[in-house]
This record gives C-alpha cells, sequence and structure tokens, in this order.
C-alpha cells in the first residue's frame, strides 16, 4: 500500500509539464469578477476583525478597502477570507485570493522562495513581550525560564529563539493556530508570556479578562515590516497594490483628507495634488486604472494617517503612538516614492 | 372406595424481604458486601455531581438580559447563548435570507421523516424527488442566484447551518461513491477490485484532519490556475472521499450477508449484473445496512468539527470566536456546554433510532 | 448480419466486457493523474514554490514544547519530524492504555447486575460518546484546566510533585552507573517465566501436575530485580521539581497539553471499547456459561476458560479498530497545541517552509503505514483465531 502511494507520487512527479496556462493579470480578473478577494486575519483587533454581524474592520482591511476603491471603484466590492497564519500563503499561491494584507512579515525568504512579492509597507512593527504585572518583571532580559505562549507558524517563533538564544536564557514555546487561543491560554495562566508584533500584543491585550493587569515590556527584538502581499509574477498588478499603499501616504503628506478631497479636487492650485488626484500628469493609465484612482481611495477609505488614527491610533481602543509609522517628515520612517 | 380430596395448602407469600421496592433494593443494589458497596459509592458520587451541575445549569442560571449585567447569580449565564443564537445557527448570514435556510431544513426534515415513518404513500416518488431535485433547490436556497434571490457567498455560511450542510453533503454524495466502491471490492475484475481497495484503504488508514489539511493547501496546486474552488467546497470535497470509504466497507458489510444464491438465482433467470445488483442484491444489502449508514452519519456529524482547524467557522468554531469577545469574557462553559448539548441530542437520538431499526430488521432474520 | 451478430458476440462475452471496462479505468485513471501531476508541476514552477526533501535538513529555528529525544532550536526540519512522530507515539500508546482499563471497567460495569452501577456506566457511555471528541478537548483544555492554580499557588504532594496550570511536576528518577543490570535482569526474569511457564504447562497437559506459576512469577519479576537492585546499593536518585523563578525547574513535567488531550482521547475512545466489550460478552451463548457450569466449573474458571476467550474472539479485532481511532484521533492534538505530528510537522514546519506537498504525504504516510500494518497483523490473528468450520 505504501509502496502504492509512492509510486503514484512518483508518477505524478515524473509526469510531463504541460502547456502552460494563458496568464491574466489578476487586475482585469478582478475587475471582470467585480469583487476583490482579499486575505485577512481570522480576527485581530485594529488589524482585521469581523464584529457581531460580519462586518470587518481594521488598519488591514482598510488597504483592502482601498485596493477595492482603487481597482473596481468601490470600496465595498471585496470577499473577505479569513486565515490562519498556516492557510495564507497557500490561499495566496493557490490564486484563492488576489492579496494578502494580514500583517505579513516582509523577509527574504518569503519574499524569494514562496513565489511571492511584497508591494510595501503599511506598518512597521516590532516584536515585543505581554507580561502579567503582577509578575514584577520590568525587562525581557529576566525572563528566563519563562513559559511563552505564541502563534505558531510566524516570524515570531524564530526571532524568539534567537533572542533567547543569544542572551543565554531558556524558555518554553506553548505555541496555538489563532491568536485568539494564544490570548485565552496566556489569559488563564497558561504562560507568564505572550508574545507577539507588539501592535497585536495592544490589540490583543484588550481581550484579556483583565487588560490593566498586563503590560508590554520595553524591548523590541525584532524588525517587522508588515505589508501587503501578491503573487510573484504579475507586475501590473503589483504596481496596483503598491501604488495604493503610496497614494495613501503621500496622500497624508499632502494634507489630503476623506473629509476635503472633493473640496481640493475643485480647488486646489497644488500640483502634487491635482498629479495624485488624476487630474494631471500620467494619472492612472500607467497602473492600467481610472485616472481618478486615488481619489477614490481617498474619498472611499481616507488618507493613512487617517486609517491608522481610526483603527490602532488615538481613535481606537488600542492607542498606539506613530512611532516609525509617522511621515518621514515628522520622525518617522513612512515615506511615498513621488506621485508623477 | 373412598377418594381423598388433598387441597394443598395455600403457599405462603414471599418473605417480606424479597418483593416491593426492599425486595427490589437488596437484588439490585445490595445483594453482597462489594455490591453494597459499590452501590455506595456510586450514590456518593451521584450526590456530588448531579445537584451542582442541576443548580449551576437550571436552577441558578440568568436566562433573560441583553449584556452581561444580566448575569448575577452563581449558575450559568445563557444569556450569552441567547444573545448571540442567531450567530450560533447561521454564522454571517444575511438576517433578512434565514428563512431560505430555514425552508431548505424544514424540506428535508420532512422529506427524510416520509421516507422513513412506515406506511407513508408514493415512497418511491418522494425518494426520487429528494435524489434529484431538492439538491438543486437546497442549492439555489442556501447560495443563491437564481429565482430573485441574492448570492450569500459561502464564507458568510456559518453556525449549527454549516455542520449540517457538511454533515448531509458529505453523506449525500458518499453514498453512491461508497456503494461503487463497495462493488468494486466484492468485483471479479482484478484491476477494479485493486482501484478500489486501494482507494478505500487509503482514506481509512488517514486521519481526517491530515484530509482536511490536504483539501485545504494541496488541492488549490492539482488544478489549473484560472479554476477556483471554494474553501468550503475543498473541504466538502475532502470529506466526501474520506465517508465514502466508510460508506463502502460499511455496504460491503451488507452485501458479504446477502447469501450468495441469491446472485446466482438471479444470475440463472438471466439478469445482467447490473440488474441483478440493482433488483436483487442492493435492495437487499442496503435495508440490512441502514443501521450502520446512521451510525455513520453521527461520527461523520461529530468529525464535522474539525473544519475549525482548517478556519471554516462550523458551530463549534462560531461559539469559540465568540468566547473572544471582550464584551463577553469567561463564558466559555456555557458556550461548550450548549455546543455539547445540541451535539448529544441529535446523535443520541440518531443512535437510538439506529438501535430501534436494528431491532426491527432483526426479526425478519431470527434464527 | 455476420459483422454485426459477431460484433455482438464480442460484446456479450463477459471476458471482453471485464477487459473493455478495466482499460477504459485504467485509461481515466492514468488520465486523472496526469492532470493533477502537470497542472501541480505547472503550478509549484510557475509560482516559485521551491521542491524536494532538501529541506529536512535545514535548520528549523524554533522551539517545540515537549520533545522526547533532545531538540533545540538549531536541529533540522528532520529532527521535528521525528520529534512529532515520537510525540504521537506517546499519547497515542498512553491513551491505548487508559482507554482500554476505562473501556473494560464501563462495559464490564454495564454487565453488572448491580443496578446503580450499570446505569451509571450507561450514562457515561451514552453521554460522552455522543459529543464530539474536539469539542471534549476544548473543554478539558479551555475549561476545565483553567481552574487549577498559579504556579506560586501549586498544589502540592508532599513537597515533591506539584500540580499548577502548567503541568504536573514530578520527581524524576536517575539512573546511577549499574542501574541497567538490574534492568537486564529484569528482561531475564521475563523471558525465564514465559519459558517456565512453557515448561508447566506442558508437564500439566502431560501428567496432570500442576505447577504454583503465580508465586514463581511474582519471584522471578519482582522480588529478584529488587534484590539485584539493593544488593547494588540502590543506584537510583530522585530528581525533585522546585519552584526557580517562574516556573519549577527539574523533575518530569507532564504538560497540560498532553493531559488534556489524554483524558479526553482516552474518555472518548473508552466509551466505545466499553460498548465493544459488553458485546463481546453478550456475544457468547449463555448455554456456554451454563454448560460449563454444569460441568461444575468454578465461576471464575467458567470466566476465564469460557467466556473470556470466546468474547475474546469478537472483542479483539474491534478493539484494534478503536486503537487505530484513537492513533488517528490523536492528531486533533493541533487545535490545542500539543506538538504531535499534525502539529509540528504539518502545522509549524509546513508554515515555515511552505513546502505543503512533500510534508502532507509524509505525514499521511505515517498514518497510512500504522493503520496498514495494524490493521495487516489484525488479518493475521482473524485467520489464526478463525473457529474452523465445516
Amino acid at each position: 500500500m505504501r509502496k502504492i502511494t509512492w509510486a503514484l507520487v512518483a508518477t505524478v512527479v515524473t509526469l510531463v509539464i504541460s502547456a502552460g496556462f494563458a496568464q491574466a493579470s489578476t487586475r482585469d480578473e478582478v475587475q471582470k469578477r467585480g469583487v476583490f478577494q482579499c486575505g485577512v486575519s481570522t480576527g485581530l483587533p485594529g488589524f482585521s476583525i469581523a464584529d457581531e454581524k460580519g462586518v470587518w474592520a481594521g488598519i488591514d482591511v482598510d488597504v483592502c478597502k482601498a485596493i477595492a476603491a482603487a481597482t473596481l471603484g468601490d470600496a465595498t466590492k471585496i470577499k473577505y477570507v479569513p486565515l490562519n497564519a498556516k492557510e495564507r500563503f497557500t490561499a495566496l499561491q493557490s490564486g484563492e485570493i488576489d492579496a494578502l494584507v494580514r500583517g505579513t512579515t516582509w523577509t527574504l525568504t518569503r519574499d524569494s522562495s514562496l513565489g511571492l512579492n511584497f508591494t510595501g509597507v503599511n506598518y512597521y512593527d516590532g516584536q515585543g513581550f505581554m507580561v502579567s504585572k503582577k509578575l514584577g518583571v520590568k525587562s525581557a532580559l529576566e525572563l528566563d525560564g519563562a513559559a511563552i505562549c505564541i502563534q505558531s507558524g510566524t516570524t515570531s517563533e524564530m526571532n524568539l529563539a534567537d533572542y533567547f538564544k543569544e542572551n543565554n536564557m531558556s524558555y518554553k514555546a506553548v505555541s496555538f493556530d489563532t491568536h485568539d487561543a494564544t490570548a485565552a491560554a496566556f489569559d488563564n495562566g497558561r504562560c507568564d508570556v505572550l508574545t507577539s508584533d507588539q501592535s497585536q500584543l495592544y490589540g490583543l491585550r484588550t481581550h484579556l479578562s483583565n487588560p490593566a493587569d498586563a503590560i508590554v515590556l520595553p524591548e523590541v527584538i525584532s524588525k517587522e515590516p508588515l505589508g501587503p502581499v501578491v503573487r510573484q509574477g504579475d507586475d501590473a498588478w503589483f504596481n496596483i497594490v503598491k501604488w495604493t499603499l503610496n497614494a495613501m501616504i503621500e496622500a497624508e503628506e499632502l494634507g489630503v483628507t476623506q473629509a476635503n478631497v472633493d473640496e481640493m479636487k475643485a480647488n486646489s492650485k497644488n500640483p502634487g495634488v491635482r498629479r495624485l488626484l488624476g487630474l494631471e500628469g500620467i494619472a492612472g493609465k500607467g497602473l492600467g486604472l481610472n485616472d481618478d484612482w486615488a481619489y477614490q481611495i481617498i474619498k472611499q477609505v481616507g488618507n493613512y494617517g487617517e486609517i491608522f488614527k481610526r483603527n490602532v491610533g488615538a481613535d481606537s481602543p488600542l492607542k498606539i503612538d506613530r512611532g516609525l509609522n509617522a511621515l518621514w517628515s515628522k520622525g518617522g520612517i513612512m515615506y511615498a516614492p513621488p506621485v508623477r | 372406595m373412598t377418594v381423598h380430596v388433598t387441597s394443598p395448602s395455600p403457599s405462603l407469600p414471599p418473605p417480606a424481604s424479597s418483593v416491593g421496592v426492599i425486595g427490589w433494593l437488596r437484588e439490585n443494589l445490595f445483594s453482597s458486601v462489594t455490591n453494597s458497596i459499590f452501590t455506595l459509592i456510586g450514590l456518593f458520587l451521584i450526590y456530588k455531581l448531579v445537584p451542582p451541575a442541576v443548580n449551576w445549569a437550571l436552577f441558578q442560571a440568568d436566562w433573560v438580559g441583553t449584556t452581561r449585567d444580566a448575569c448575577t447569580s452563581d449558575g450559568a449565564c445563557w444569556v450569552f447563548v441567547g444573545v448571540r443564537i442567531k450567530q450560533f445557527l447561521f454564522g454571517f448570514y444575511p438576517p433578512s435570507e434565514y428563512w431560505r435556510v430555514v425552508t431548505a431544513f424544514s424540506m428535508v426534515g420532512v422529506l427524510i421523516a416520509w421516507l422513513l415513518i412506515d406506511r407513508t404513500p408514493k415512497k418511491a416518488l418522494v425518494g426520487a424527488f429528494t435524489i434529484f431535485v431538492y439538491p438543486v433547490i437546497a442549492y439555489f436556497l442556501f447560495y443563491g442566484g437564481a429565482f430573485g434571490l441574492p448570492v450569500v457567498e459561502t464564507y458568510k455560511w456559518g453556525g449549527l447551518m454549516l455542520t449540517l450542510i457538511l454533515a448531509t453533503t458529505g453523506m449525500f454524495f458518499s453514498f453512491p461513491i461508497g456503494i461503487i466502491l463497495a462493488l468494486g471490492r466484492r468485483s471479479s475484475m482484478p484491476i477494479a477490485k485493486s482501484i478500489s481497495v486501494v482507494f478505500i484503504e487509503f482514506w481509512r488508514g488517514v486521519p481526517l484532519i491530515t484530509v482536511l489539511f490536504m483539501s485545504s493547501v494541496m488541492l488549490p496546486m492539482f488544478i489549473p490556475e484560472e479554476m477556483q474552488i471554494d474553501k468550503l467546497l475543498r473541504a466538502m470535497i475532502g470529506i466526501i472521499f474520506f465517508q465514502s470509504a466508510y460508506m463502502a466497507e460499511v455496504v460491503r458489510g451488507g452485501l458479504q450477508a446477502i447469501p450468495k444464491g441469491q446472485s446466482e438465482a438471479a444470475e440463472a433467470l438471466g439478469l445482467s449484473y447490473w440488474k441483478s445488483m440493482t433488483f436483487v442484491i442492493l435492495p437487499q444489502a442496503l435495508k440490512l445496512v441502514i443501521p450502520g449508514i446512521v451510525n455513520t452519519f453521527i461520527a461523520l456529524f461529530k468529525d464535522t468539527t474539525l473544519v475549525l482547524i482548517i478556519g471554516l467557522f462550523d458551530l463549534l468554531a462560531v461559539v469559540q470566536a465568540a468566547f473572544a469577545d471582550p464584551k463577553w469574557l469567561g463564558f466559555s462553559v456555557e458556550g461548550y456546554v450548549f455546543v455539547a448539548s445540541v451535539y448529544w441530542v441529535s446523535c443520541f437520538s440518531m443512535s437510538r433510532y439506529s438501535q430501534h431499526l436494528e431491532k426491527k430488521l432483526h426479526t425478519g432474520h431470527a434464527r | 448480419m455476420s459483422n454485426s451478430s459477431q460484433k455482438q458476440s464480442w460484446w456479450y462475452n463477459a471476458r471482453n466486457r471485464s477487459l473493455f471496462f478495466q482499460v477504459l479505468l485504467v485509461a481515466m485513471l492514468v488520465g486523472f493523474f496526469w492532470f493533477i501531476g502537470s497542472n501541480t508541476l505547472a503550478n509549484l514552477e510557475k509560482r516559485g514554490i521551491s521542491t524536494g526533501f532538501g529541506f529536512l535538513s535545514l535548520k528549523a529555528g524554533f522551539g517545540i514544547l515537549q520533545s522526547l529525544i533532545p531538540f533545540d532550536e538549531s536541529n533540522t526540519f528532520g529532527r521535528t519530524f521525528v520529534v512529532g512522530l515520537l510525540n504521537t507515539m506517546l499519547v497515542s500508546a498512553l491513551g491505548i492504555f487508559f482507554a482500554t482499563i476505562i473501556g473494560f471497567t464501563a462495559g464490564v460495569a454495564r454487565l453488572s447486575n448491580n443496578w446503580l452501577i450499570s446505569k451509571l456506566a450507561g450514562v457515561y457511555v451514552e453521554m460522552f460518546r455522543n459529543i464530539p471528541l474536539l469539542l471534549q478537548i476544548f473543554f478539558w483544555y479551555f475549561a476545565v484546566l483553567r481552574a487549577l492554580p498559579s504556579p506560586r499557588q501549586s498544589w502540592s504532594a508532599g513537597d515533591i510533585a506539584f500540580l499548577n496550570i502548567r503541568g504536573m511536576y514530578l520527581p524524576e528518577p536517575i539512573l546511577g552507573p549499574h542501574f541497567n543490570i538490574v534492568g537486564w535482569t529484569f528482561v531475564l526474569a521475563i523471558v525465564a517465566t514465559f519459558f517456565i511457564r512453557r515448561w508447566a504447562k506442558k508437564r500439566q497437559d502431560e501428567t496432570g501436575q500442576q505447577f504454583n506459576m503465580w508465586a514463581t512469577a511474582i519471584g522471578l519479576i519482582i522480588v529478584l530485580p529488587l534484590l539485584v537492585f539493593f544488593a547494588l546499593g540502590a543506584p537510583l536518585s530522585w530528581d525533585i521539581p522546585e519552584l526557580h523563578g517562574f516556573n519549577f525547574k527539574g523533575g518530569m513535567t507532564i504538560i497540560p497539553e498532553l493531559t488534556a488531550l489524554l483524558v479526553a482521547l482516552s474518555v472518548y475512545t473508552g466509551t466505545f471499547i466499553a460498548e465493544v466489550v459488553r458485546s463481546g460478552i453478550l456475544s457468547v451463548n449463555s448455554g456456554q456459561t451454563e454448560a460449563a457450569s454444569a460441568l461444575g466449573l468454578h465461576r471464575s474458571k467458567v470466566l476465564k476458560l469460557v467466556v473470556i476467550p470466546q468474547a475474546m474472539r469478537v472483542i479483539i479485532p474491534q478493539l484494534t479498530s478503536q486503537y487505530l481511532n484513537l492513533v488517528k484521533n490523536s492528531s486533533l492534538a493541533t487545535a490545542i497545541g500539543y506538538p504531535d505530528l499534525v502539529a509540528v510537522f504539518a502545522g509549524t514546519t509546513l508554515n515555515q517552509t511552505g513546502q505543503a506537498i512533500e510534508i502532507i504525504a509524509m505525514t499521511m504516510s505515517v498514518y497510512l503505514f500504522i493503520s496498514l500494518s495494524i490493521s495487516g497483523l489484525m488479518n493475521w490473528y482473524n485467520k489464526k483465531i478463525m473457529l474452523v468450520e465445516r
């Protein structure tokens, strides 16, 4: 039986490669379908989470909306596909989703050997630790011997191993499939520490039975640039997703907001604003989109500063500082290439 | 000649300690020292477990309200379940379309009851309707896209509704495949036989969870890129293959129980293989295995919970997701008990039904 | 005319027809696999996904909660496979052990003439059999185990064993330098007992003389190794767990994931085993028991010599299939993070390497290998114990 199975596997592998299938850009497919399929997390406050009625919200969700607004002119024509860390790449590789916006860290391996391309960064994050106040721990270096709850299949797992090894400390990794299970185990006291990207720690903290009891330690042990991902080998679509993000950042820099975009479109003399809103320059031609693609993003979703504030910043329960995610002109590293 | 008539003296009643309540107690609970000890241990267990559980679940529980503030007593907080019951039943299905789900399930309920209850007329017609027409109706009711029904994408399906859909479609499609595989396994054609054996043993040899992993991460690689298979559909395909193998073994059991004389007689009458199978062997064999089929259905029904591991929102997954709601933290026991009771009531009644059938069918074959 | 009748006769020849169907079947099968294979290769190439088993020798770089062999982050992905496999075997073996005990107890209790006990056993069987296993696992892990105290408030037994939400901490035996001699004595004693038993049985068959097997066995297997143990100066010490910082250090740890999975698996499978045992015992015709009693056999002998051997013939095949189910069900470990084969290898490793096809195929073949070898063994056993009918 085993022999037969292996014989089958061998047959499969040795079979001739069939003629390549005609390749259409994801852009055309999305426009033909009229729906953009966006891969998001199964539930992470501030990034992508569905409420009781199944309405999705979060900074990642807003990026999905922006892509839909640019491509289809309608930010509501989205099918959200909730994915856990395990499924996310396969879902994208297999074409089940058109783009993955799920707090995914940009790494060399993922960019080069999974058949994927990272289009940019919509949130600069770093891995941190959350502990219960009762432990009295002030620094991550005091965590020797701790039991650590972690989501399996993430870069955090690797970073954690590196960090503890570097500092000659030992730990016990207790890993789970989903954010919810990880947070629940931490809440139960199964672990001393919950580790994940810092932004997620703030989000998960709102799910604890007593959020005030937990603190996030100051150490950031890794660079975690999180961004949207598309399939490799589809440059037209890659460009659209990349420039959707850039347009939102550029809009913030130019001071174009959801509220004033109509007025700006009608009255602004600023050539940068006019180029962004498709009144001058190359507009949507290079991307194969309507000229008002960026206008639609800002009108329907908002600029980067707005989505940050609304989902994870001052106007949200998470109240995360802009920090690295501030514009380059304001002390952060958010920087968009010129839209011209 | 004198006749001596001896009237027997009337028999004495049995001693008071061996009849009535006391007699029953002595015989059944305290017949020996060990038995008495066991009885006492059993009583102690009942005393320790049952009253607190009943108090928690019923007498001290909170039933009405809309927020967690309504839960003031020590008992269970059923308000949590009550507030989210619609989500538990329908997932994210749009509330304005609930009637479609309800209609579809009521229809299948009526149809199955019709087929199972004795002495209902026109069974053949209703059966044909269930097999050929109903699935089409159900598809349009659930998914929509025709007759003016708006499309409800499958990612919005969830809760008990998804559990039932997975279990029933799994059952519906695995049944014919299982019959073909069972026939294949008993076939005299060596290739057909070995293919069936390999298929059956393969799916029976691996855990369902790996099958689901396979259908969620490997299946997309197997098909051309421009073809898309929905996540739910992929899980269904995995479940159907898995279930077919089990079904095939159940049907094979039935086929084996039919005496060889039956097929020989059919052959002697000049019936072809398919005719003899359709009109002689299968009707008898399938009737024999109905209890077995019900049992595999129970197993499948319980196994559908595994789809939560690949990210589908079945009943258990929806309830578990609700635990993470910051407004309702700490009610996981209530949620689990709710799900457990839904499953328990369904599975227990089905298994009772299957036992009843077994008894009923046995009378015909009593030896 | 002759042409068509020839055609007909060709078609109506059963052998030709079966040949035709089989050729068609093979063609379909080959076509199907060709379709899948070519798509897969095309997809893999187009999406730039690496293939092959080279990843097995790459550095894994993640920690695993429980490992029976030494494992740390610098080991390979190949080793994660072994670690996962061993963890699966551990939980399966323990699960089979406890499920058998629970199942036999409940099965016999259900047939007890004590009304209360048989009803209680019935309630247990009906209750746990009809609730999905995954739900039971979640229940034990997330609802029951959370009631355990934190490490600093651990429940302790005589300050050598501790129980808290992080697990059960037990003293770990540390074997002294000559302990292996004790081990070998034990093994030899078992072998010797086996041969003595054969000899005793043969002698009894031939001469009718009985031999006190029990005393001999206890003497050999238990007393002898103990004597050797003390003769060597008791080469065994205990590593007692101690609270150190956040957690206990030293000793053996039984992680709560293992406990929850084990409890759920044994309780769930136990219900099925109980039913198997019950039906096995009931399958022995009451005439057999009566006949044996009529021959004057003592009640315990009736059970040992008449009922159990016959019941076993019914019980063993079904029992094995329950054991197989337990092994397969242990894969649900992934839901609560117990590091079994599916969680570690088909989970984390799959996710870190992205090589779904190779990993799922390897995982499936492990289960397939276990299932097929056990069912092969079972078929052999069934043939051996089958009643020879006329």
